[in-house]
């Protein structure tokens, strides 16, 4: 016991590297939401394209789904874009839009300029969708089941690694399930 | 001369004092100063290490606009948190409430803290009985005064 005192330093060093390799690694920007495996908050709002038409998360009921977060004044969204028009055209899962805290001419001329992976965007001028949602940093993409029921959440950029690792596999089960 | 230094510092003051201060749209002090103390113990998602009620993010202003409306619709604060749990989870509240899932982050430093003091408890008994009175041999004890008595040595 009395020899291996001089290990004391290296294992305390090596408990605390531990710790703190595991604390770099953790994203703080990443909460666990509590709205997993809650279902999707109710709403009903003009489409961005549409404004005489609506859209609600009811009209997906018996889908599986997903809703991505977004709008034009933020930079993020812009770098996940083109990750989204490449998995939409894949036909894996519709994604559908919520245009956050924007214009509607700006979303529209934003859809022009960098393309539409959405089969419609909701247009949430207010954000009080977005509270609901429990949205803090756009972009931020949910997955809902068919019964209505959010079963993934990711904050920030949907990485090809994210859709490949998460979203897919998640679909496929969502799908084969129902 | 002072006074008018004076005068244009408190000018400043004023200037600066007012740019702080956070746009209000009640115009009851009342309900305002509610809404302030609530929005003190709720943390800004964005900013993370801000509180709602000193943040200028867009969706502190937004939530600080949800804490007036819903209390001028009645609710009361309780509730209001309950809202912002359920949106954003536990993180959101600068003073979580115990339960299951935060008993180790109220409890753990206390738990730490008994630890440590349990093992240097320990540590202190151990040695006081590891280490019994030294006694020194004649041998050495003659040693010993030899050294003691010899003359100092100069170098």
């Amino acid at each position: 016991m009395l020899r291996a005192r001089f290990l004391i330093p290296l294992v305390v060093f090596a408990v605390m590297v531990v710790f703190l390799g595991v604390g770099l690694n953790l994203d703080p920007r990443e909460v666990p939401s509590p709205l997993i495996d809650k279902p999707a908050p109710a709403f009903e709002l003009p489409q961005l394209e549409a404004a005489d038409k609506t859209f609600s998360q009811k009209d997906m009921l018996g889908k599986v789904w997903m809703l991505n977060v977004w709008a034009s004044w933020c930079v993020s969204c812009r770098e996940e874009h083109p990750h989204l028009v490449a998995f939409a055209r894949t036909g894996a899962v519709p994604i559908y839009g919520l245009n956050y805290k924007d214009e509607r001419a700006a979303g529209i001329a934003w859809l022009a300029r960098f393309g539409n992976p959405y089969q419609l965007s909701a247009y949430d001028h207010q954000g009080q969708v977005g509270i609901d949602y429990g949205v803090y940093g756009v972009p931020e993409t949910y997955l809902i089941d068919k019964a209505g029921v959010i079963r993934y959440k990711r904050i920030g950029i949907v990485t090809p690694e994210v859709i490949r690792d998460k979203i897919l596999p998640l679909v496929k089960e969502l799908n084969g399930n129902g | 001369m002072g006074k008018l230094l004076a005068l244009l510092l408190g000018l400043v003051l004023a200037g600066t004092a007012l740019a702080r201060e956070a746009p209000t749209v009640a115009a009851d002090p009342v309900l305002e100063k509610r809404v302030m103390a609530l929005a003190e113990e709720l943390r800004c998602l964005v900013c993370q290490n801000q509180t709602i009620a000193d943040s200028h993010a867009d969706l502190a202003i937004d939530l600080k606009n949800q804490i007036r409306e819903k209390l001028k619709a009645g609710m009361n604060e309780a509730q209001i948190k309950d809202y912002m749990v359920a949106r954003y989870g536990d993180f959101v509240l600068y003073r979580p409430q115990v339960k299951a899932t935060t008993v180790p982050l109220w409890f753990g430093p206390f738990a730490l803290l008994l630890v440590a003091v349990a093992g240097l408890f320990y540590y202190i008994v151990r040695r006081r009985h590891a280490a019994p009175a030294q006694t020194l041999s004649e041998e050495e004890q003659a040693k010993v005064r030899a050294l003691l008595d010899a003359p100092e040595e100069r170098t």
